[in-house]
């Protein structure tokens, strides 16, 4: 978050089917399922947004969408 | 449509019908957004493109995107696609099939339409079963599989899409997997740009019926199966393990000519009365 | 007056291709097949010297699909076929009822079952249009005793089939496909050609289509426009999305059958000679009529009062007309070359059932005048 980028998940819980898959393949944790097993991002400042963008695109629900916000815009 | 805007699945879909009907896991999702970000990656007109699919799971995917859509029988999707381009060449025909709606009930519409060179875009969503059905072995299951009509497993022979695509006539042929959606989503590019009969083949799991009866995982699992199972076309691993599945385009030839457009010249000829 | 360049002396299947130029054909896509082939021959030829396309499919299947697909672009389609090809037609031709997409199927009928008597006359298919695909539909059916019926009735099929939305199945036989006479084609606004509704919604607005008008029609927009939407073999929403609703199901359902039987009255045509004061009544159609109206206008120099009405819509089934023009009659003979599809129909629409006899050939040939002389000197009393 250094670099003045924060990112913001936008997850539609109502897609989500909770599959699992997007948190299997998350390579910084971020992601876990909640207690409705629905996705939700538990450690967002840990997500290298555009880098990875793994889970967007291999979520089957196209429940998950990564905005990268720009600087101050999340303060 | 433009680049500058941020890409939104939402502006691609029709949203009222969502969540989809894909069981959790199921990779065709993944194709789905895969192929709306190579759309919107394309800037194509929405208004430009016809999604034609058949019957199956797979083909329920021409329901939810917001472009003209035609959701037809059983594996005569590429049939009907043909009248629409024929038609109406100016607009772009993408037609996703399952593998046993493009290569076994509709097979002969796959040959035939490779064999025209006709530009289309084929996608074929293979999860390598019948979903909709209940998980009866379709012809690419390939052999020892386990399927409700193989209770003993299968001993049909599969078919190799990308070779039976290539023999076939077909222009352009890729192959990936849901894993590789990023590359899956490259190749959907290429195709759809492609002027001629394109196919992409995507392996994509069903967790439901193929991996619960071969016992090979949840959603997850499956697709590090493609990780490991998949290597690029004429990687070295392939000397020491020769069934690894090659990804990759393994056609792309830009010279034969397209059908709509010999079609065209037809159409010239016979205007000057010389038929 | 008559204009000689508009004759020709060809066969009834080349009749019906003028009939389809006419009403402004520009897709056809087929499979050869014997007796229909020379449609497709005429059309390869003549439509792309218009701009028009022409496509050989790799099956009947394929060509069935390929126009349904052209059609939703906003072009007039056709295919034709036999008997084989026809019951490979059948699924997606209940496709074409199902999501309402405009089509005509010319079916030059060949001896069945199989693959059966293919260069041989029969018309054996009058059940399979009406029942050949799976469910409830309705479906139109026209037919044509001679080339100039041929021309319209083929023109009639593609304007019902804009008009309403629905696929139409022209019933030709062998005799009529094969046979040359002359044809006069008509001058350009002589007959009337329709095309089809399309909606006037403007791009923005949530255009609906599969909600149809009060009147029941449903305006189309064509695949490539501004309207995107959703076309499918499954039960629908108004915006074609797949629903089983309960309501949703049996709402379809009864408008898919409505909107042909409510409009039978402007879907069937027919002809009738010599009915006024006929105690005899001959109901005929297709090259079948030919020899019925050649036995009753004999047998009418001899003072017989003998009269046929001859059908050229078969479905939906002229009922009404069948049991106006059968009230009076001694009897009823109905001649087909099968054994006995519209006579089940006439019996079940007239008021005295045991009145209505069947003349029929089964062979191949054409029913000759003699056959029904024979049939007819049965129902006299007179024997054979």
């Amino acid at each position: 978050m250094g670099k003045g980028k924060s990112v913001t998940h936008v997850i539609d819980k109502e897609w989500c089917k909770g599959c699992g898959i997007c948190v299997h393949f998350c390579p910084k944790k971020v992601l876990e399922l909640d207690r409705r097993g629905k996705v939700e991002a538990v450690r967002p400042e840990d997500c290298i947004g555009e880098k990875c963008m793994l889970c967007e695109l291999r979520c089957p629900d196209l429940a998950i969408q990564i905005k990268e916000n720009q600087e101050g815009e999340n303060d | 449509m433009s680049t500058n805007k941020e890409f939104d699945f939402k502006n691609y879909v029709r949203g009222r019908y969502f969540p989809h009907i894909w069981c959790p896991g199921c990779g065709h999702g993944i194709v789905l957004g895969a192929l709306l970000r190579a759309v919107h990656e394309l800037e194509l007109d929405k208004n430009n493109i016809v999604m034609t699919s058949g019957i199956g799971c797979s083909s329920r995917i021409s329901g939810y995107v917001d472009f003209h859509s035609l959701h037809t029988i059983h594996g005569r999707a590429l049939a009907f696609a043909t009248g629409v381009k024929l038609s109406r060449p100016n607009l772009k025909a993408i037609v996703p099939m399952g593998d046993g709606d493009a290569l076994a009930i509709g097979g002969n519409h796959f040959i035939h339409a490779a064999r025209r060179n006709i530009d289309i875009t084929a996608i074929v969503m293979n999860n390598r079963i019948y979903g909709m059905t209940g998980g009866q072995f379709s012809p690419l299951s390939g052999t020892g599989k386990k399927a409700t009509t193989a209770p003993y497993t299968t001993i049909d022979n599969n078919f190799d899409v990308v070779e039976l695509a290539k023999a076939a006539g077909a222009s352009f042929v890729a192959r990936s997997t849901v894993f590789h959606a990023s590359e899956s989503k490259e190749y959907l590019k290429k195709a759809i740009m492609h002027k001629g009969f394109s196919v992409v083949e995507i392996l994509s799991q069903c967790p439901t019926y193929y991996g619960r009866k071969n016992k090979e995982g949840d959603a997850a699992t499956m697709m590090e199966g493609y990780r490991k199972n998949t290597v690029k076309i004429g990687s070295k691993k392939l000397d020491t393990n020769p069934d690894l599945i090659q990804r990759g385009i393994f056609v792309e030839d830009t010279d034969r000519p397209e059908y709509c457009e010999a079609y065209d010249e037809i159409i010239e000829t016979a205007m000057k009365g010389k038929a | 007056m008559t204009n000689t360049s508009n004759i020709r002396f060809i066969q009834g299947n080349e009749a019906c291709v003028e009939g389809a130029l006419y009403a402004g054909i520009n897709f056809f896509a087929g499979y050869p097949i014997t007796p229909s082939t020379e449609i497709a021959e005429h059309l390869a030829q003549r439509l792309p010297a218009i701009g028009g396309k022409f496509i050989q499919m790799e099956d009947e299947i394929a060509s069935m699909a390929a126009i349904i697909g052209a059609s939703l672009t906003g072009s007039k389609v056709m295919t034709a076929t036999s008997g084989p090809g026809f019951s490979l037609k059948q699924e997606a031709l209940g496709y074409a009822c199902m999501a309402e997409i405009p089509c005509v199927i010319a079916n030059v009928q060949r001896g069945g079952p199989s693959t059966g008597n293919p260069t041989h006359v029969s018309q054996g298919d009058v059940n399979q249009a009406r029942w050949g695909t799976h469910g409830d539909h309705s479906i139109v059916a026209l037919t044509a005793s001679n080339h100039q019926d041929v021309f319209k009735m083929t023109v009639e099929a593609f304007n019902i089939a804009e008009t309403y939305r629905t696929p139409v199945v022209l019933l030709f036989d062998e005799v009529i496909g094969h046979m040359r006479e002359k044809l006069e084609i008509p001058e350009r606004g002589e007959l009337p050609v329709v095309d089809r509704l399309r909606t006037s919604v403007p791009k923005g607005v949530d255009y609906h289509p599969y909600l149809p008008r009060e009147d029941g029609r449903l305006p189309m927009s064509d695949f490539g426009a501004e309207h995107r939407y959703n076309v499918t073999g499954l039960f629908h929403d108004m915006w074609g999305f797949p629903n089983n609703d309960p309501q949703v199901v049996s709402d379809l359902l009864r408008h898919l059958v409505d909107k042909i039987e409510n409009n039978w009255e402007n879907i069937c045509f027919y002809k009738e000679h010599w009915l006024d004061d006929a105690d005899y009544v001959l109901i005929s159609y297709g090259s079948s009529a030919r020899s019925a109206k050649h036995i009753a206008r004999n047998r009418r120099k001899r003072g017989m009062k003998i009269g046929v009405l001859e059908l050229q819509t078969i479905w939906p089934f002229p009922t009404e007309i069948v049991r106006e023009k059968c009230a009076n009659a001694k009897a009823v003979m109905v001649v087909e070359m099968n054994m006995g599809q519209v006579v089940t129909q006439v019996k079940s629409a007239v008021d005295h059932p045991e009145k209505v006899f069947l003349a029929n050939r089964i062979d191949g040939q054409l029913i000759s005048p003699t056959d029904i002389k024979t049939t007819l000197r049965m129902i006299q009393g007179k024997g054979v």
